[in-house]
Formats: C-alpha cells, sequence, structure tokens
C-alpha cells in the first residue's frame, strides 16, 4: 500500500493541481450557457424555449433553449469558414508531417551518415526556438519567394502569389515535422532490428516487410506523433498569424479578432465544442492504444 | 548437387569503427557444413560466430569471398531469397501477431493457400510441442514457449538449412539441457542441416556432429566433439574447450608423431603426441587434462613422472580436485573417486607427497599461439 495515500498534503495538492487545470475550463463551458451577451457577469441561464425575446442584453428565451449560443453559432458563417479552413490544414499538415517526420526517424534510427549529429539537432531547433522568431522567419520566406517569382513570371492581379491557406499549411508541416520525429523516434529506441530480418528471413521483401512488421510495431507512436501533430495545428495562433491571409482564417485567429470588439458568449459556445472535440479525440486514441497494447 | 549445404570460402567481414579504422569481425573463414549435418560454431563473444550465421543468412554480406548454399553463390542475395530460415536470439516473435499468424507469416509470403497454411502451420507447432496456443499473443508465453514458437515459425518453410542464433541463451538452466535433446531430436527427425551458434562449449559438445572453435574472427580447429577436446589442434582450443594444465618448453627431438621436450621449470623432458605443425627447436606449449593425470604414491614409469606435494583439495562428490605443486608449476589434477570410503585416508591430503604420472598418449605437445 502507497504509504502517501493518506496523507493530508497529497490531498491538497492534488485538489489544487484539478482546480488550477480545470476551473477555467469548467468556468468557460458554464459562461456558454449564459443568458446575458455582455458575458461579463454570469446572467443565469436560459430556462425557456420559444421565439427569441430579450430583454436588454440578456435573453429571455429562445428557440434553442439554454444553447442558444450554440444555434447562434451555427448560424454565423465566418465560424463555420474558420472551422472548415482550421480543419483542412490540421489534416492536411497532420498527414504530411506524419509521413515526412516518421521517415526522417526512421532515417535516422536506421543509417548513419557524415550529417547525421547536425540533422539530429536541427531538428530541435524549430521547438526550442521561440515561435514568434519562426512565424516572422517564415513570413521573411515567404514574402521574398513571392517577390521575386511574381517579378520573375510577371505576375499580377489574382494571379499573383500570396499569403493563404498553402502558406498556413506549409508553415504547419514544418513546425510539427520535429515533434513527430522526435516521438517516433522514442518508440524506435527500443525497437530491435532482428524484427525486419526475422521478415526478411521468412520471405518478406522490403516493403512487406514494413507494412506487415516495421509500421504496426511503430504505429503508437506513430499515432502519438500525429495526434500531438494534430493538436499543435489545430490551436496554432502565432506562425498562423504570421502567414495567413485574406480569407484563410482560422479558429484562433477568428477568436482573437472577436476578443478585439465583444466577448459574447458565442465564443464559449465555441471553446466549449473545441473542447469536446479535442477530449473525444484523445478518449479515442488512448481506447486504441489500450487495445493495440 | 555439392555435397556442402553451406559452404564459406574465404570469408572476409570487416566494419568500420567509430575511430575511423576498420575491425576483422571475420577473418580469411573457410568451413564446409555437410547435408543433415549438425554443425555449431563455438566461441566466445566477438569471436565472428554470429556475424558468420549472419552472412549465411544475407543479413551481412561478406566484404570479401563468397558463401555458397547447395552450391549457389549467394553473392548479395538478399535475405528473403536464401533457402535458409533463422532462429534469432531474442526469438524475434512478431508482437502484434498470434501464435498462428506468426508460424503463418513465411508460408503467406511463398503465397500458399489457406487450407495448406493451415495444416502445415499445425503440423509444425505439432513438432515444437505447442499445439492449442495458437490464438496466444507471444507476450502471453513463457520463454520457453517463444522459444518453441520462434523453432515453428522458422521450421515451417521446410529449409534446408537452419539457422540458429544461440536460440537457447535465455532459458534457464534446467529448460536448456531439455531443449538440447530436444533439438537435436528435432534435427535428426527433420534431417536438415543445423548451423548453430553458442558460446556454451557443453552446448556445442553434446549436439554437434561437427564444431567450428572460433577465435578472433579465425577458425581454429574444425571437427567432431571428441577430436575437439581430445586433439586441440593449438592452446587456445585445449584452453577453451575444458580444463587443461599447460607448460612450457622447447621441442627436443620427433618420431612418429611423438615429441620430446623439454621442460626447464621441471628440468626434465616430457614426451607426448605432437600437434602437426609442431617441428624440432619449436618452443611449445604441453597440454594435459586434469582428470588424464594418474597420481600415486609411488613412481610409476621411469619416464613423464614426476613427484609434488598437494597443496588444496577439494572434494566435490563425483571428483576430488587437487592442485598440485611441482618445483614451483601448479597442476589441476582430478581423481574420480572410484571407491566408496569414510575413511581419510582413502583420499589426499595437504601437504602429502605424491607422484604424478603424464602418459604420453593423454599429454598434448602443442603450438603456441
Amino acid at each position: 500500500m502507497n504509504p502517501y495515500r493518506r496523507s493530508l498534503f497529497i490531498k491538497i495538492a492534488t485538489v489544487l493541481v484539478y482546480a488550477f487545470l480545470y476551473t477555467p475550463i469548467i468556468v468557460l463551458i458554464v459562461f456558454a450557457f449564459n443568458s446575458s451577451r455582455t458575458n461579463v457577469l454570469f446572467g443565469g441561464f436560459i430556462t425557456q424555449f420559444g421565439p427569441l425575446v430579450m430583454d436588454g442584453s440578456t435573453v429571455v428565451q429562445s428557440p434553442c433553449g439554454p444553447f442558444h449560443w450554440f444555434c447562434e453559432l451555427g448560424k454565423n458563417a465566418e465560424v463555420m469558414n474558420a472551422t472548415k479552413n482550421t480543419l483542412t490544414i490540421a489534416i492536411i499538415s497532420t498527414l504530411s508531417s506524419v509521413v515526412i517526420g516518421t521517415m526522417a526517424a526512421l532515417a535516422l534510427q536506421r543509417y548513419s551518415f557524415k550529417l547525421k549529429p547536425f540533422s539530429q539537432l536541427s531538428l530541435y531547433i524549430p521547438i526550442v526556438i521561440p515561435e514568434i522568431v519562426m512565424g516572422i522567419g517564415i513570413l521573411v520566406l515567404f514574402s521574398q519567394v513571392f517577390t521575386f517569382l511574381n517579378g520573375a513570371f510577371n505576375l499580377a492581379g489574382d494571379s499573383r502569389l500570396t499569403l493563404g491557406l498553402p502558406t498556413v499549411i506549409v508553415s504547419h508541416i514544418a513546425f510539427s515535422i520535429p515533434f513527430v520525429t522526435l516521438v517516433v523516434q522514442a518508440r524506435l529506441q527500443g525497437f530491435d532490428k532482428s524484427y525486419e530480418e526475422a521478415a526478411m528471413d521468412l520471405g518478406a521483401n522490403e516493403l512487406t516487410t514494413f507494412w506487415r512488421v516495421t509500421f504496426p510495431m511503430i504505429l503508437p507512436g506513430v499515432l502519438s506523433g500525429g495526434l500531438l501533430a494534430f493538436t499543435l495545428s489545430l490551436d496554432d495562433f502565432v506562425i498562423t498569424f504570421f502567414t495567413t491571409g485574406p480569407g484563410s482564417t482560422t479558429l484562433p485567429i477568428y477568436v482573437y479578432g472577436l476578443l478585439r470588439r465583444i466577448i459574447t458568449p458565442q465564443v464559449n459556445a465555441l471553446s466549449a465544442v473545441w473542447v469536446l472535440v479535442i477530449f473525444s479525440i484523445v478518449l479515442l486514441i488512448q481506447k486504441l492504444q489500450s487495445r493495440a497494447a | 548437387m555439392s555435397e556442402f549445404t553451406v559452404e564459406l570460402r574465404d570469408v572476409v567481414k570487416r566494419f568500420p569503427t567509430p575511430e575511423g579504422g576498420e575491425v576483422f569481425a571475420v577473418n580469411h573463414v573457410t568451413l564446409q557444413i555437410r547435408n543433415g549435418e549438425f554443425f555449431s560454431m563455438l566461441g566466445s563473444s566477438g569471436c565472428g560466430k554470429t556475424t558468420s550465421l549472419r552472412m549465411v543468412a544475407g543479413f551481412e554480406w561478406p566484404t570479401e569471398g563468397e558463401v555458397y548454399i547447395e552450391g549457389r553463390a549467394m553473392g548479395h542475395t538478399p535475405p528473403f531469397k536464401r533457402p535458409v530460415n533463422t532462429v534469432f536470439q531474442n526469438y524475434a516473435l512478431f508482437q502484434h501477431m498470434t501464435v498462428y499468424q506468426n508460424v503463418a507469416f513465411g508460408l503467406e509470403m511463398e503465397g500458399a493457400g489457406k487450407q495448406e497454411i493451415a495444416r502445415r502451420v499445425g503440423h509444425a507447432l505439432e513438432m515444437v510441442q505447442m499445439t492449442g496456443m495458437e490464438r496466444r499473443y507471444p507476450k502471453q508465453m513463457s520463454g520457453g514457449q517463444q522459444q518453441r514458437i520462434a523453432l515453428a515459425r522458422a521450421i515451417v518453410k521446410t529449409p534446408n538449412v537452419l539457422l540458429l542464433d544461440e536460440p537457447l541463451g535465455a532459458l534457464d538452466l534446467k529448460l536448456r539441457k531439455e531443449m538440447q535433446l530436444e533439438l537435436k531430436a528435432l534435427q535428426q527427425k527433420l534431417g536438415i542441416t543445423f548451423v548453430y551458434v553458442t558460446h556454451d562449449q557443453e552446448e556445442a559438445l553434446t549436439m554437434s556432429d561437427r564444431i567450428a572453435v572460433m577465435s578472433q574472427g579465425k577458425v581454429m580447429q574444425m571437427g567432431t566433439p571428441v577430436e575437439i577436446y581430445e586433439r586441440p589442434n593449438c592452446k587456445f582450443v585445449a584452453d577453451f574447450i575444458g580444463t587443461s594444465n599447460f607448460m612450457e618448453g622447447g621441442v627436443k627431438s620427433l618420431e612418429n608423431g611423438r615429441a620430446s621436450v623439454f621442460v626447464p621449470i621441471l628440468n626434465a623432458e616430457v614426451t607426448g603426441y605432437a600437434a602437426e605443425n609442431v617441428s624440432v627447436g619449436d618452443e611449445v606449449a604441453i597440454s594435459i587434462r586434469p582428470e588424464k593425470i594418474r597420481l600415486a604414491d609411488k613412481a610409476g614409469l621411469t619416464q613423464n613422472c614426476f613427484e609434488g606435494t598437494v597443496v588444496t583439495t577439494s572434494y566435490i562428490g563425483s571428483d576430488t580436485r587437487l592442485h598440485v605443486d611441482i618445483n614451483g608449476l601448479t597442476l589441476k589434477v582430478w581423481e574420480q573417486n572410484k571407491i566408496s570410503s569414510l575413511d581419510p585416508a582413502a583420499y589426499y591430503t595437504v601437504g602429502q607427497k605424491v607422484w604424478l604420472t603424464l602418459f604420453p598418449e593423454n599429454t598434448l605437445v602443442l603450438p603456441k599461439d
């Protein structure tokens, strides 16, 4: 039996940790059901269903009842567009960075080459340098390259190369690769090459060996890396801020824009949905991994 | 087809060292393994035995020389195109597959039909007495069971050569002894060639038809267990296999395969079997096994007979093991306790004077390494 289990200190510390971590999220979700549209004070829940009735800035009655702000959110075309952009960016950048990152991890594990120490070190650089530095760097790179290309090919008007969805995707792939590679590398640490040798010994060529033996064995690492890349892309603000253009607003950028004007419970409703989605994904992955083990 | 299933011809394998140099893992090895033979490569770690095996399997390619399997030069043939299968030291069972899927993997790669796979997997599991384990995962089995599954997976493709890389290394002593006998029985039942790598000399002596003793990338001696033990061809093999006593001296004369060697520390000549590459004038090592020295209270022969003092004795049941000092040279002598007795006088005691007889037929004159 754990001797510290009954200690009062441990109990208090546990409660405090959970309080610090989860109170903000609970408050955030509760405020999504706020009847007051100013969202500074909690004005009680919206309890009545029916046609929209407002009393000043307080919602008395709504067709969606307590889910008034969620319905408003659904009607908000800007939010829907930002969600679409965010998911598009996250999915494409996750898939790409998982493929590239896993290949890099396998190469670093298997082969020794001249610039290997440098390649390994270069993985840490995007992780340790401040995001804002990387954001500015990417912005400068894109604008220089685009200026040059636009000039070289005489591009003008709508055909000019500008910042937009593709530039955000490229930059997200770039900053996700090191995370994927490091996570997959950690998984490969305990990977004995005799498994691959055994597969080849039994008649499997390199490709079959990879898909039938190597990949299933490193899959938990690949999934964790992918999940990390996905969440990083979903909530990235700084780098997206520098590389986004008109029409390619993502959710974090949109919320930041809202906050500068007025904080309505719509923002909370959006955040609540967001938390729910992420939570479900994490739960799902955990379930998949525990089944695999 | 060649009478040899596996042949290494003047094979060299060099690896680059981190310092930028090169190291010989296998240094000009030539050996022939006959069809249906249980052949062991024996040596301490780093002697090149595993590298040699890996070159047969195709996981490594020789730097120089050539590996032949069933008379065909292997060159850079990848492992999946070689007619051999391997049992790995760590078993290398696929953790995400069941026992059935593990054993079926090789047949699936051959493109065998479902029914044929089921039949052959069942047969292979029967051979290793693991019927009924099909649905288990490797993690749900003991080391000994995993070992058997690894064996089944390797024999299911009915290869002509089975390569085994210290397959019993991770098992406890009792299980290892059982598996040794079982492996030998399996090899005779299947009638295929086993190439077995081990660092355990007892294991090699128990199971093998022939043994190659290796050291520092070279084959020191190749022969049957009896030849290796009774007629080692150099000091290294005599020392590595079993226990030996050594004395140094110079060859005075040589006739009919018998050499007379002057041993300075005894200030006498000792006669013994001369190894092939010993000639008059050579500095040599004289080797004799502790169980082959005759102890007596009186001098027996006029030659090869020396007086000494018992320094230590230890009674270990079947034997009594003594250290006997002759002019500062300590020899190990093992006396079998052939007569049951409680009388202390029946056993040698410390400080007792004894005569040791080194019969010439038990004494070997070997080149120094």
